[in-house]
């Protein structure tokens, strides 16, 4: 009962009566049965057992939202004023369940059938022959470790942005036209991006881009021609999307540094190149890593450049593993295969996160008590 | 004596040569910075002279309006959008505005919805304990929030596309401010529970002692005082919306499409003429720029919460 913390109400139970308890349960109660009902009349109309006036799957949607209702009210009548406050946070909730975590769960479902969309015969079961499939698939991955080396290039995008930043920090005028042109970038859908950049100012014809290579001596400019020639211009058009961001974080963090800490350190009679080494950067460490870790977990999901300007080209060499699956929902129809892709993507991506924020957070402990 | 003698002219020199450092370090970080936005800016500038440009100048590669060739309104015509066609009817004009407004729609809608839920779950999370199933206590539930950022669009996108044909809801706009609004959910809460907890709960206190309940505090106290990290957060849902690809291109097709898909799908065609993409790529880009232009305030805003520990 009695709180230890400021920061957080004391739950002050007035009193409920009985009658209002039990009303909320039966509330409760009545819409539950309402949704199951609902969810088994859908079932049995979909085998061919009995027919509704169901004409799709809506009535479970509409039952669903009545029971969210239902048990928002029925908190208030059960509990009171703690029932009042857990109405904040219940619409959140419900609304993740519904639209997160039931489909992830039916998705790992899909993931062990056979299914072809466009044939009439409907899923077959096949257990894990799917996930035997996958580990025979090369293209696959050659997908994931592309995730590896766009990943691994996040540092080169943060050393550049950090650099960009201390430049912003410093004495400069102009500061808000900079950061508006920094700005813009992020502004830009990557379909965009991926036509005037990929398409447009890369061409090999006609490009501005193509033209300076020629001037700089490369006689046949092709970014998207070799395997790694390509990486290397998906990731610097990932890059000229995301550096901004990045450089944005590190300012923010930048200009919250004390500056006691480094006029000390200049009367001290460091050099500036001392100064950041052994003040500014350890300072900065909490915010790189975040600035660092946000980046690669949105660099994980990067889809849509690599769809639009390869297509995963050439030969898969740019894939990521998102365009790589896109490629396998359009083309195979297997969306069992293309569905257990993306299980063990996500389990892979929850692993390499989990090790990574663990590492982060002994880094972060590292700095902060000066070792 | 003679050292104190030399020592001004010694402290004089190394005044200049301070100076002189300061100099160059002022030209070289000018230097560098109006490089970098050169680069940010110079493939917009590209893609704007581009569209006034007609086939000749395109195969050249000039660059300069004016001085390398002079600027047509033939992709603008194309699109219907140049001063001679805007009057006329153009059914490339009614698609692009078609698909503006599914854009528009879509991306307000989600944003909305987002920036309701989100407050208040922040709300919720700022100032009262909870528990809930296996989640301890509101780091926990936090964290199951924010970590949905991770999930990959891949993952949903085929329970979503079985999902959406029994609920016939696909190729619907509300389709898809429904997954648009799970796609920006944890970054609201982020930046608005940032904001809610640099809100003294004195204030709450305060209210609640006038009478108040615990949502008229919410209604009437807090949430006008949290107004600037609000408008972050619809702001940056509104661009993250605006600029989404993958689910769009996968769950419509006619009915609910939006800019980018369109955009996209008239990059994949062969034979497209430059000037009329680069006019659909500026017309497409504006309206974002022109939001990132005047409100950088607030977008920076919410992009750096958090980032300040």
């Amino acid at each position: 009962m009695a709180a230890v913390d400021d920061h957080h109400y004391q739950i002050s139970s007035y009193g409920v009566s009985p009658g209002r308890r039990s009303a909320g349960r039966w509330l409760v109660g009545l819409t539950t049965l309402l949704l199951a009902a609902t969810v088994v009349a859908e079932i049995l109309q979909a085998n061919g057992v009995i027919a509704v006036w169901f004409s799709d799957w809506r009535p479970v949607l509409y039952a669903y939202l009545v029971w969210s209702v239902a048990l928002g009210v029925s908190q208030v009548l059960r509990r009171g004023e703690a029932g009042l406050r857990a109405l904040f946070i219940l619409p959140a909730v419900l609304f993740t369940i519904a639209v997160v975590i039931f489909p992830t769960l039916f998705g790992f479902y899909i993931a062990s059938l056979d299914w072809n969309l466009s044939s009439f015969e409907g899923p077959h079961f096949s257990g894990l022959s799917n996930l035997v499939d996958l580990f025979h698939d090369s293209y696959y991955w050659n997908a994931l470790f592309n995730m590896l080396f766009y990943s691994a290039m996040v540092l080169v995008e943060y050393v550049i942005a950090f650099g960009l930043a201390l430049l912003l920090n410093a004495e400069i005028r102009a500061r808000k036209f900079f950061r508006i042109a920094f700005l813009v970038p992020l502004m830009l859908s990557p379909v965009s991006v991926s036509w005037m950049i990929g398409k447009s100012i890369m061409e090999s014809r006609f490009g501005p881009a193509a033209a300076l290579a020629r001037h700089l001596g490369w006689d046949n400019p092709a970014f998207f021609a070799s395997p790694w020639i390509a990486r290397a211009s998906i990731e610097t058009l990932d890059g000229w999307v995301s550096i901004p961001f990045i450089m944005i974080l590190l300012l923010a963090g930048l200009q919250a540094l004390p500056k006691e800490v480094l006029e000390a350190a200049k009367v001290d009679g460091a050099t500036s190149g001392q100064a950041f080494r052994l003040v500014t950067f350890p300072l900065m460490l909490p915010v790189s890593i975040t600035a660092v870790i946000i980046r690669i977990i949105f660099k994980l999901k990067l889809a849509d450049i690599v769809i639009n300007v390869t297509a995963g080209g050439p030969g898969g060499a740019t894939d990521t593993v998102s365009s790589f699956i896109y490629r396998v929902y359009r083309e195979r129809s297997n969306v069992g295969y293309g569905t257990t892709l993306a299980m063990f993507y996500l389990v892979m991506i929850i692993i390499f996160l989990t090790v990574l924020l663990r590492f982060a957070g002994r880094w972060t402990r590292d700095a902060r008590s000066g070792a | 004596m003679a050292s104190d003698i030399a020592a001004p002219a010694h402290i004089a020199s190394a005044i200049a040569t301070d100076r002189t450092r300061t100099i160059l370090w002022r030209v070289f970080a000018y230097g560098v910075l109006l490089f970098w936005a050169f680069v940010c800016l110079f493939p917009i500038y590209w893609t704007v002279t581009t569209s006034f440009k007609s086939a000749v100048d395109v195969t050249q590669g000039h660059v300069i309006p004016w001085v390398d060739f002079q600027p047509d309104w033939k992709g603008w015509r194309s699109l219907g959008l140049s001063p001679d066609t805007i009057f006329q009817t153009s059914t490339v004009r009614s698609e692009f505005l078609d698909r503006f407004v599914n854009s528009v729609i879509t991306s307000f809608g989600a944003s909305i919805l987002a920036l309701v839920l989100g407050c208040l779950a922040a709300y919720g999370l700022s100032r009262f304990r909870y528990k809930f199933a296996w989640m301890r206590n509101n780091s926990d539930i936090l964290f199951f929030f924010i970590s949905q950022l991770i999930l990959p669009p891949v993952v949903l996108a085929l329970p979503f596309l079985v999902l959406y044909k029994a609920l016939a809801l696909l190729d619907t706009r509300v389709g898809l401010i429904v997954l648009y609004t799970l796609t920006v959910l944890p970054i609201v809460i982020w930046i608005v529970r940032d904001q809610f907890n640099s809100i003294p709960i004195e204030l709450d206190e305060a209210g609640l002692v006038d009478g108040l309940s615990v949502w008229g505090v919410f209604l009437r106290i807090i949430l006008p005082l949290a107004l600037p990290g609000l408008v972050a957060a619809f702001i940056l849902s509104l661009v993250l919306c605006w600029n989404e690809y993958f689910f769009a291109a996968l769950l419509t097709s006619s009915d609910a499409k939006t800019l980018p898909v369109m955009v996209a799908s008239q990059t994949g065609s062969q034979g497209i003429n430059w000037w009329s993409m680069a006019a659909l790529s500026t017309a497409a880009i504006a309206p974002l720029v022109i939001v990132g232009i005047a409100l950088e305030r607030y977008i920076i805003k919410g992009l750096s919460t958090g980032a300040v520990k």
